[in-house]
């Protein structure tokens, strides 16, 4: 096996490019831990996440392409939404198209003076001129990109963001291959901030199988592919897909509705994943690489005329767009969620983010604490068209109402009021009310995902007030999460991927790990990442629990505001020990 | 004999595991072109997928344009490939009616469908199957 990462520097402001070998494979293993490193060498802590050359990382990792569900790329960036080093991963076909074109991670720095796209495949870096796209739509653009690069259809990804990255919307996303998205912490603004309209990457050459791996590489694949479509352990993620959660959640009374103001309502099913099964599901598709194909289209036909006059639109849904567009904006009935869900493709924002930001505006004006003169649109729970109009301004930002909100719902309320309701955890809340492990993790986790450590698992436990139990849940599944996403698997695919499979498919392909001494990099890999999450500016005890989470009431009754609390200190003196012993094991200065 | 049919590909999720299994265990390679069945989109994948792979043509315009003999007609449809005689010129590749022909850059020879069914068990979806050709029109 290669050991060096091999590495393609792109700097859009110079139009030159370098490739760049890194000796570290067996420490950074490759995804989130090479995205670190690749922090630490290209990366400006003291500065900004708007300058120039702060990096982009696209990073995979070393079972990328070789085994089922090893479908996921890691961006690493400065988050313009927090000005720290976070993370955002997606799949669609970005993961394989990095592989076939020959890196294990793409490097972007500088600043372009007009829209560049940048076309990257095994023998060609290409930065194109693309003024005429700016301000055009997700779905237009990726048209316009594909038919400026005809080559490899079917073979390339296209990464591309719409008019909220190129106007800094500070949790815009980056979207991939029109259904997929890097969602979370704004990487959209930081493409917007380089004038970096889109990225081609071609998976145009191919890689050989040695002789001397074959065999056992072939085995467990086969294995594990069985695994995956033969136990049916990942059936619930094609059929009904993320939405079957949404009638369960409800059920426990652990569904944000309305801002959080509720946690249950009686009138879900017009949104459940069951209606939206039976009703507008018009097909799954897959990322490249996954035989499961959770992504899940639907319907959306739109009468445009007096006469039988329609479009049709397919709109991708999840359980989070729905929560985001859906339950935390009172929306109930599926057409109207993806006809939100369509807005928000479009302009290119985090579904998730968005719709909290809208909740809080909405609970806001209700009480007055602002006026229709700011929001522009008369704001109301459940109403579609109020919101098609609040998107839309978040996205151009016409007033200074809404270019505050464009920064971050907390920032909005600091300076208009309403901190106490703004559903925020370190960004816009993800979509589970399950209780204390749940919040204190999002607030503090890495990327402030749900995805972080999957504590609303831990909230739906019997003795879930442990502070013991909940610190070593969280520790415990963060090493795993870190290892998945260093292969980068997707993390629905954490049941076919136990340790020991990983190892297993690792060895087959000559990586000489044991037990030990994979856990040992991911310690590693797990201190450096939040030594430079707290280097960029992260200070857990600043972090804030509005009110409003002391409020939920859930299946297990009121919250435990203590217990909260005392879980909130005990976190974060164990981030603030890591961070420390990396530092110390580094010579870092503080 | 029988030959690779595809005959569900509405059904296609676009998870490329049959060209991933071809490349694997007929051409040694971890690729999705270097496959005798390619998936492929026109105009993104909200249009959908289609799989480029050898419609099993009897006779064979490839076989009919290696000026070497390297593919001979196969029966029931489809060539056989034999790389000692390949000349490495490409001319199949060109002849193909239905651009199911991948020429290789690097090895330089042709990479097409040899019809052994491979593929098959790894689509998740049964957008693949092996038909015996002389009951495929009863």
């Amino acid at each position: 096996m290669n050991n060096n990462f091999k590495v393609i520097v792109v700097d859009i402001g110079t139009g030159k490019s370098s490739l760049e070998y890194f000796d570290s494979r067996r420490e950074w293993l490759g995804g989130s831990g090479l995205a670190a490193g690749l922090f630490s060498h290209f990366g400006l802590p003291d500065e900004d996440a708007f300058h120039p050359d702060q990096p982009l990382i696209l990073a995979i990792g070393p079972l990328t392409g070789y085994f089922p569900l090893m479908s996921k790329t890691v961006l690493g960036f400065m988050s313009p939404y927090n000005n720290q080093y976070s993370e955002s991963h997606a799949g669609g076909r970005s993961a394989l198209s990095l592989k076939f074109a020959g890196y294990d991670a793409l490097v972007i720095r500088g600043r372009a003076k007009k829209p560049v796209c940048i076309g990257l495949g095994s023998r060609e870096v290409r930065i194109q001129d693309v003024h005429f796209l700016q301000g055009m739509d997700i779905f237009k653009t990726g048209k316009k990109l594909r038919n400026l690069k005809p080559a490899n259809p079917g073979h390339r990804s296209i990464l591309r963001i719409g008019p909220a990255g190129e106007n800094l919307v500070r949790f815009a996303c980056i979207n991939v291959d029109t259904y997929r998205h890097f969602g979370r912490m704004g990487g959209g603004a930081a493409m917007g901030a380089k004038n970096l309209k889109g990225i081609i990457l071609s998976g145009d050459s191919h890689l050989d199988l040695d002789a001397d791996i074959r065999k056992e590489y072939t085995q467990v694949y086969n294995d594990i592919y069985s695994t995956i479509v033969q136990s049916g352990a990942m059936r619930k993620y094609h059929d009904l897909g993320t939405p079957e959660n949404i009638i369960p959640l409800n059920e426990l009374q652990a569904l944000p509705w309305r801002n959080l103001q509720s946690t249950y309502d009686p009138d879900v099913e017009g949104i459940s994943g069951e209606k939206f099964g039976k009703d507008l599901l018009l097909r799954q598709v897959a990322c490249a690489g996954c035989p499961v194909g959770c992504i899940h289209i639907g319907l959306l036909r739109e009468r445009f005329a007096e006469e039988h006059e329609y479009i049709y639109r397919q709109v991708s849904y999840d359980y989070e767009p729905i929560f985001g567009v859906g339950t935390m904006l009172g929306v109930k009935t599926g057409p109207g969620v993806l006809t939100l869900l369509e807005d928000v493709e479009k302009t290119g924002l985090d579904a998730i983010s968005a719709g909290v930001a809208l909740a809080w505006a909405t609970e806001a004006l209700q009480k007055k604490i602002i006026t229709r003169d700011l929001t522009l649109a008369d704001l109301q729970f459940g109403d579609v068209q109020s919101y098609r109009e609040g998107l839309a301004h978040l996205t151009q930002q016409p007033n200074e109402f809404y270019r505050t909100l464009a920064l971050g719902t907390m920032k909005a309320a600091e300076k208009f009021g309403g901190e106490d309701f703004a559903c925020v955890l370190g960004q816009e809340m993800a979509g589970y009310a399950t209780g204390e492990n749940y919040f204190v993790s999002q607030a503090l986790g890495f990327r402030h995902s749900h995805l972080d450590t999957g504590a609303y698992g831990l909230d739906q436990e019997k003795d879930s007030r442990n502070l013991d139990k909940s610190i070593k849940y969280m520790q415990d599944q963060e090493d795993y999460r870190i290892l998945m996403c260093s292969m980068v698997g997707c993390l629905f695919a954490r049941k076919a991927y136990p340790k020991n499979n990983i190892l297993r498919a690792l060895n087959s392909l000559g990586y000489e790990y044991n037990e030990s001494e994979l856990d040992e990099c991911v310690e590693k890999i797990k201190y450096h990442r939040w030594a430079l999450k707290f280097k960029t500016g992260f200070r857990p005890e600043d972090i804030k629990i509005p009110s409003r989470y002391q409020e939920v009431t859930t299946w297990k009754g009121r919250i435990d505001a203590d217990y909260m609390h005392n879980l909130k200190q005990e976190y974060q003196k164990v981030l603030q020990d890591m961070a420390r012993k990396h530092r110390e094991k580094s010579g870092e200065a503080p | 004999m029988k030959v690779l049919r595809t005959p569900n590909m509405e059904r296609c999720i676009g998870c490329y595991s049959c060209s991933l299994a071809c490349a694997r265990n007929v051409y040694k390679s971890l690729s999705w072109k270097r496959a005798g069945i390619q998936i492929r989109t026109s105009g993104g994948i909200s249009t959908g997928f289609e799989a480029r792979v050898c419609l099993a043509c009897q006779p064979a315009a490839c076989a009919a344009a290696c000026p070497t003999g390297a593919l001979r007609q196969r029966p029931g449809g489809g060539v056989f490939f034999k790389e000692k005689r390949c000349i490495n010129c490409a001319e199949c590749s060109t002849a193909c009616p239905v651009d199911a022909i991948y020429f290789d850059p690097v090895r330089e020879t042709p990479v097409l469908c040899i019809h052994c069914g491979r593929c098959v068990s790894f689509c998740p979806h049964e957008c693949l199957e092996m038909v015996d050709t002389s009951k495929e029109n009863q």
